[in-house]
């Protein structure tokens, strides 16, 4: 029955090449969509996370409400011992701390007046401890694009459009003017070792990365950080896992003291729950628009092939064939094409989608001045759930629009089928 | 009878009127006593910020109204910077790190050492009768003094505040009080003034808070320790180079 089936739609290709062509078509958009989306939402977070916020994040209660202004006045206080506390309590993070400030770096001439200035945003982080895991989060030795990583105090990276900017070399001194933790002036000189393109507009526009202790000292808080980064070791956001981690933490930091350590996740700390929710919501749409539109589609190609075929099915109602036969031979044919062009559809999406994934769409000239952290690089992401989530809703929509169209198999009555036939 | 009361009472307005000096007036003799040629003052301002209270020490000399220069004595980490401020000009000179950096353009809104006043305030022309037209809009008691309360409108343009309004002591012609408003009208600094002492012959408040309203905190105490008029100031201190001795 099934050959007999196959045989018949592959030697009608008006029954199985236009059915075939649009859930190919359907399922490719689908699964490419549906694999860019989550490229960019992967994008977002692990940017977000290793620039901004970490996958959980440690600040006092009193910074939470003004984090996006940096304000290190706020800061955490005796770092060191919360650090080791962290590590000890939750070992299957890594720990590590960051100050994020802002300032002008200043550039000296020969004669130790000012030749060039620009605003700069800044990250003390620990560059220098054997164990940090920040060269790796952050990949400052991939991002290198002159000179080196910093080796010893007193040594930073800017970004290379800053450095082209204010005309300073690899080797050269320049003098970060900030705030310190006390908002008095804080000046600080460095020794530019090496020049950075992170592939993130809002970093790569001004940014100086120096090592967490040169910063302490510069912005006059010698045991404080503004912030407690943790990062799951796969370098994946894992939700649940990170409400865990905080619950417990604030469960037991329970105090009502502003300057308390206090833990945020991702979504909570970067202000991006409601754009997760968006994407979750807009790919949800997706898909149900894609099966709408798709059964609809093929609900008319249904109607019209019943038409072409009006013939062929009064025919095997004339020869005593069942109605409930003929729609179910129908369905099978349905399951067939949708079959088809569902497998076409994904294999031709997931090699799209792997294209975008290797290769990337270069965003730049869309989000140059964008302050969002993301990579200028749109890659799409290739995954199980992208290769499902065209295949199956293909598959039904198939089903679905036959199935409608094919119930105008039991109006036929039999009785009238001799009459049709002669007309 | 009736015609002789109301007599009576116009003169009695018009030599109130007359006793009333103008807000012009009353601003050139607040300038007069609070200004000399040259001003050596030795401070401290103790900073109330959002988690503890810093002290700092510094020494300023001043000449005429236009010319500063401010070594920083305490606390440790501040001790050697120094400011220069010549006319327009500001310059900031940090021992460890061995620069003198302008200070200039947005630089100039951000906060003096973590207190309440900005760099902008110290820029400002100290003697308001240059920058600001006055009225006097009533009297009112401040810390048991009777005050003259003076409404100031800018009368140049690229003033921090566009209006101010004074309390100013009517016997010694100091400010008590002073509100510090943006052109929109939004009260930005508030400034209290008291412990007036008579110094060589001058009226000086030794005592000043300072409120960034816009600000958390307690605001800033401003303590003259000491202060000295008309002294002779050599001229190297107000150069570029005097910032690196």
């Amino acid at each position: 029955m099934i050959r007999f089936l196959l045989k018949g739609l592959l030697r009608d290709r008006s029954r199985s090449l236009f059915p075939v062509l649009i859930v190919a078509a359907g399922v490719m958009l689908t699964v490419f969509l549906f694999a860019w989306m989550r490229g960019v939402e992967a994008s977002l977070l692990r940017s977000t996370a290793h620039f901004s916020v970490g996958y959980v994040r440690v600040t006092t209660r009193a910074y939470v409400a003004e984090a996006d202004q940096m304000p290190n006045d706020l800061a955490l206080l005796g770092v060191d011992t919360l650090l080791a506390g962290l590590r000890r309590r939750f070992p299957d993070l890594r720990w590590t701390p960051r100050i994020g400030f802002g300032g002008l770096l200043d550039v000296p001439d020969a004669r130790g007046e000012t030749k060039a200035q620009a605003p700069v945003i800044g990250l003390g982080v620990d560059l220098l401890a054997p164990d940090s895991p920040e060269r790796e989060v952050l990949r400052v030795g991939p991002s290198i694009v002159r000179g080196r990583v910093p080796a010893r105090r007193g040594e930073a990276v800017i970004s290379d459009a800053l450095a082209d900017r204010l005309g300073i070399r690899p080797g050269q001194t320049a003098t970060l003017i900030g705030s310190t933790m006390y908002g008095g002036m804080a000046l600080a000189n460095f020794t530019v070792v090496g020049t950075v393109r992170f592939g993130v507009g809002a970093m790569d526009r001004g940014a100086i990365i120096a090592d967490i202790h040169d910063v302490q000292t510069a912005l006059d808080m010698e045991t404080g950080a503004g912030e407690i980064l943790g990062f799951f070791p796969d370098d994946l956001y894992h939700e649940a896992r990170a409400d865990s981690v905080t619950a417990r933490f604030n469960a037991r930091h329970r105090s009502g003291d502003r300057f308390a350590p206090v833990m945020g996740t991702l979504r909570e700390a970067s202000g991006l729950s409601d754009l997760l929710d968006y994407i979750t919501m807009v790919l949800n749409a997706l898909i149900a628009i894609f099966v709408a539109a798709m059964s609809i589609v093929l609900w008319n190609a249904g109607l019209m092939g019943s038409l072409r075929r009006y013939g062929e099915i009064g025919v095997r109602l004339a020869v005593g064939e069942d109605h409930g036969h003929i729609y179910r031979a129908m369905l099978a044919e349905a399951l067939a094409i949708g079959l088809a062009g569902s497998v076409l559809g994904t294999a031709v999406g997931l090699a799209f989608a792997y294209w975008l994934q290797v290769h990337g769409f270069d965003m730049r000239p869309f989000i140059k001045d964008s302050t969002m952290i993301i990579d200028d690089m749109m890659r799409a992401r290739v995954t199980l759930g992208a290769a499902l989530i065209g295949f199956l809703p293909g598959l039904a929509a198939t089903l679905l629009g036959t199935g409608i169209s094919g119930i105008g198999i039991y109006r036929r009555q039999t009785s009238q089928l001799f009459k049709e036939l002669e007309a | 009878m009736k015609r002789l009361w109301w007599m009576l009472l116009a003169a009695r307005a018009g030599a109130l009127a007359a006793q009333t000096p103008s807000g012009d007036e009353v601003l050139q003799r607040v300038d007069r006593n609070m200004f000399a040629e040259s001003r050596i003052v030795v401070s401290q301002m103790i900073v109330h910020g959002r988690r503890e209270t810093r002290t700092i020490e510094s020494r300023s000399w001043q000449r005429g109204t236009a010319d500063a220069f401010t070594e920083y004595l305490a606390p440790a980490r501040e001790r050697g910077t120094k400011m220069l401020k010549l006319g327009d000009d500001l310059w900031t000179y940090s021992p460890s790190t061995d620069r003198t950096i302008m200070i200039s353009g947005s630089m100039l809104r951000q906060s003096v050492m973590g207190s309440d006043l900005s760099y902008e305030d110290m820029m400002e022309d100290p003697r308001l009768e240059h920058s600001y037209s006055a009225t006097v809009s009533g009297t009112e008691a401040v810390d048991g003094r009777s005050c003259l309360v003076l409404d100031l409108t800018a009368k140049v343009e690229g003033l921090a505040y566009h209006t101010r309004r004074l309390w100013v002591d009517g016997e010694r012609f100091v400010p008590l009080r002073e509100d510090l408003y943006a052109r929109s009208g939004r009260l930005l600094k508030t400034i209290r003034l008291n412990d007036v002492r008579s110094v060589e012959g001058r009226w000086v408040p030794m005592h000043a808070l300072y409120r960034d309203v816009l600000k958390d905190g307690e605001g800033t105490e401003f303590v003259i320790t000491s202060v000295g008029f008309d002294a002779a100031i050599p001229d190297y201190l107000f150069s570029k180079a005097a910032l690196r001795r």
